[in-house]
């Protein structure tokens, strides 16, 4: 907080910090309120991860960084933090006893801005005022990135979603900077402010939080841009920065969770399946998924997606008998282990920032560009263990066929990649047009094949724990889909899933709560992973497969809010997930 | 002074005695440093709660293995949990078993499960003696003018 620099407190500070610390484990909450007080700071502690949320909402600048355990019974201590960056914006530092690479990755992933391993020593807890401090000097920096983030997209007006995408996470980072550039000098009037002037935190309320994602809707989130939200929010005191920054914090956790979603779902699947589930499997998935966005961005794409998404142990249980081979076949030499490919941090990071989006759908686009279409191949399933992405990719198409959520507009997009993690035989040929035809006709209340589609995407969370468990049937029908027809139906389909979905459901995105997360999250990964901003969508589009898809299912995602989980699934999925 | 300096030699062999034989690690040192002035009983307020808090854990892990159909999931997050807190504390010897615990939740073990329960009963029923005992050293010294 600003105050915290600017009050007499700052004289000695980092004395007199507040910290909020959040875990359902008494005795720990105890020792760190001790070691924390020894270290001067104003402790407030709290055993559950709802009662912390009320708390930082009553006191809205009553914090300074808030420091939270993974696991807790009534909430996730990473929807905690995400919570929190997107409400309130204030540091956090996640602890468990649990070290695992994978879990620590997920912490950074989620915005963490350290993870402390359990027990804590009180050398550890003297230091964090340093992310308080840090935060403060990357919140001008942040809102020169929004800016130029914001520029970028409105600049790219009228192009679809996944242009846009492309335009900023791609290769882009000349004409990334340029925009940068240009917004740069376009605000520099008020950077001159901010750098100047005490920036006063926004503390984005509920109901501060509802307005804005009201407003979003509105506009569309493929067309949203600070400036529109702002006019729609209509609330005098709140700046263009301040909306760009939430914007942007908004997106990555919408990213964020789709990722999740789609970890959780392919870690669901993976239990579901056959193959005995491991941490090893889960955590793996976990990590060759990080790793793949990670070497995405990073990297060429076009290695990863075949390395990736092969040889899942999930798909070769999957297939049964004769699957069909696989349309499009990944670039041989991408059959490399994901861990391989480790990103160098910088690229996470990038992806991060302005292109998370990008990564998060990364493996499932890479794949795509390494897609083949004409090509049938058989990739052993157990070459590549990282089948993350690709299990969530196949889990989309799969979902088509047997479950009761189907993503009918599951576009190219997810067939190839599913081809791509296939080394497994994939028996049945995967129209597109049955994807079609079924994403019309799936959702009881179906009243047009638009709205339709838009269900099933809507579902997507659940569809995709659903799709893990039957995980075969699909992926046979999906892989073996000629890619012209999918196309044509597909995107026909798409778009008039599109069309259907542009009229923002206000009223069905529930401000910001889980379901809305999760619905988003389906919606921006979806989006994310068709649209995908990089070349993938370039290779894609040669093909014939058209980013459209992407961008239409993206809004079919979005504005399609009522999925209906299947409670029964997710909570499987998440406990797999964490149980690593 | 003769019973103070007994008392506190004892205090002291027992203390050893139990980092010696891995009841507790250096954890539960840096407990000992945390208590001042300010909280003169901060490392026994501590071990209250979590003893009152592990029996909860090993209540609920006992009725989650009594099930017909073992939630194998749910008893990891009883073990996880009790991982934690015993790393909290610096019982090393628990948390040692927590670790094995978990290996078997996850290859859903029953049978291994059980016994790591039962084993898991018994270190932390004699940490609990251990720490008892000390504690009320401790008191004694206390009582003696120490």
């Amino acid at each position: 907080m600003e105050n915290g620099f600017s009050s007499p407190r700052s004289e000695s500070f980092p004395a007199g910090l507040r910290v909020l610390v959040v875990d359902d484990d008494p005795t720990w909450l105890k020792i760190l309120e001790k070691m924390l007080k020894k270290c001067s700071y104003e402790v407030t502690i709290c055993g559950l991860a709802r009662e912390a949320l009320k708390l930082l909402r009553e006191r809205k600048d009553g914090y300074d960084i808030v420091i939270s355990d993974v696991n807790m019974p009534d909430m996730d201590g990473f929807k905690l933090l995400e919570h929190v960056g997107l409400e309130m914006d204030l540091p956090v530092i996640m602890m468990s006893v649990d070290g695992e690479t994978s879990r620590v990755m997920k912490g950074v992933q989620h915005g963490a801005c350290d993870y402390l391993l359990k027990p804590i020593r009180m050398k550890e807890l003297r230091n964090i005022w340093q992310h308080v401090f840090r935060k403060k000097i990357h919140e001008i920096r942040d809102i020169e990135h929004h800016e130029s983030f914001e520029g970028i997209r409105l600049s790219i007006n009228g192009s679809e979603f996944s242009d846009d995408c492309i335009m900023f996470s791609g290769e882009d980072l000349t004409s990334f900077k340029k925009r940068k550039d240009f917004q740069n000098k376009y605000d520099e009037r008020d950077y001159g402010d901010h750098s100047s002037t005490k920036k006063h935190r926004v503390v984005w309320s509920v109901d501060l939080h509802q307005k804005f994602v009201k407003a979003v809707n509105q506009i569309g989130f493929d067309k949203v841009g600070p400036k529109k939200i702002l006019d729609l929010m209509n609330v005098p005191w709140l700046t263009r920065e301040n909306v760009a920054s939430h914007l942007q914090k908004y997106r990555l956790y919408l990213i964020r969770l789709q990722k999740e979603n789609d970890l959780k779902a392919s870690f669901g699947g993976i239990k579901h399946s056959d193959v005995p589930s491991k941490d090893t499997s889960g955590g793996f998935g976990l990590q060759s998924s990080i790793h793949t966005n990670q070497n995405d961005v990073a990297n060429d794409r076009d290695q990863f997606s075949g390395s990736n998404f092969y040889g899942q142990d999930l798909d070769a249980k999957n297939h049964d008998g004769d699957r069909e081979e696989i349309v499009l076949e990944p670039k041989p030499d991408s059959k490399k282990p994901l861990t391989a490919d480790v990103p160098d941090p910088q690229d996470t990071r990038c992806s991060q920032m302005s292109f998370d989006h990008s990564s998060a759908s990364l493996g499932s686009d890479v794949n795509y560009t390494e897609f083949d279409c004409s090509i049938p191949k058989q990739y052993p399933w157990s070459e590549c263990p990282e089948v993350q992405s690709k299990q969530e990719h196949k889990l989309l198409l799969q979902l088509e066929d047997g479950f009761s959520q189907q993503l009918p507009c599951v576009p190219q997009h997810y067939i190839e990649i599913d081809q791509l993690q296939s080394g497994r035989d994939i028996s049945s040929p995967i129209k597109n047009e049955p994807v079609l035809v079924r994403c019309k006709s799936h959702r009881e209340s179906h009243i047009s094949p638009k709205e339709t589609a838009i269900d099933d995407f809507s579902v997507q969370p659940k569809s995709l724990t659903a799709y893990h468990q039957s995980f075969e049937p699909s992926s046979t029908a999906i892989s073996s889909m000629k890619p012209q027809a999918v196309d044509l139906s597909c995107i026909t389909d798409l778009e008039s899933c599109q069309r259907n979905l542009i009229s923002p459901t206000d009223s069905t995105f529930p401000p910001f709560n889980e379901d809305l997360t999760v619905c988003w999250l389906q919606g921006d990964f979806l989006n994310k992973n068709f649209g995908l901003p990089n070349m993938e969508f370039a290779d894609y589009s040669d093909h014939g497969f058209v980013a459209d898809i992407p961008v239409h299912l993206y809004d079919t995602l979005t504005s399609d809010y009522e999925c209906p989980y299947d409670p029964t699934e997710y909570p499987i999925v998440d406990q797999g997930l964490f149980i690593l | 002074m003769d019973v103070m300096s007994q008392l506190q030699r004892q205090w002291l062999e027992h203390s050893a005695f139990l980092r010696k034989e891995g009841y507790l690690d250096d954890q539960f040192e840096q407990l000992r440093k945390l208590q001042d002035e300010s909280s003169p009983d901060f490392v026994v307020e501590v071990v209250s709660i979590f003893f009152d808090d592990s029996e909860k854990l090993l209540n609920n892990m006992a009725r989650a293995l009594e099930q017909k159909v073992v939630d194998f999931k749910q008893v990891d997050a009883h073990v996880h949990q009790f991982k934690g807190s015993s790393a909290s504390i610096g019982a090393m010897r628990v948390k040692n078993v927590c670790i094995e615990f978990r290996n078997y939740c996850e290859a859903q073990n029953l049978e291994e499960c059980l016994r790591c329960a039962q084993k898991l009963q018994f270190e932390y029923s004699v940490l609990k003696t251990q720490l008892e005992y000390l504690f009320r050293l401790e008191q004694q010294i206390r009582a003696a003018g120490g």
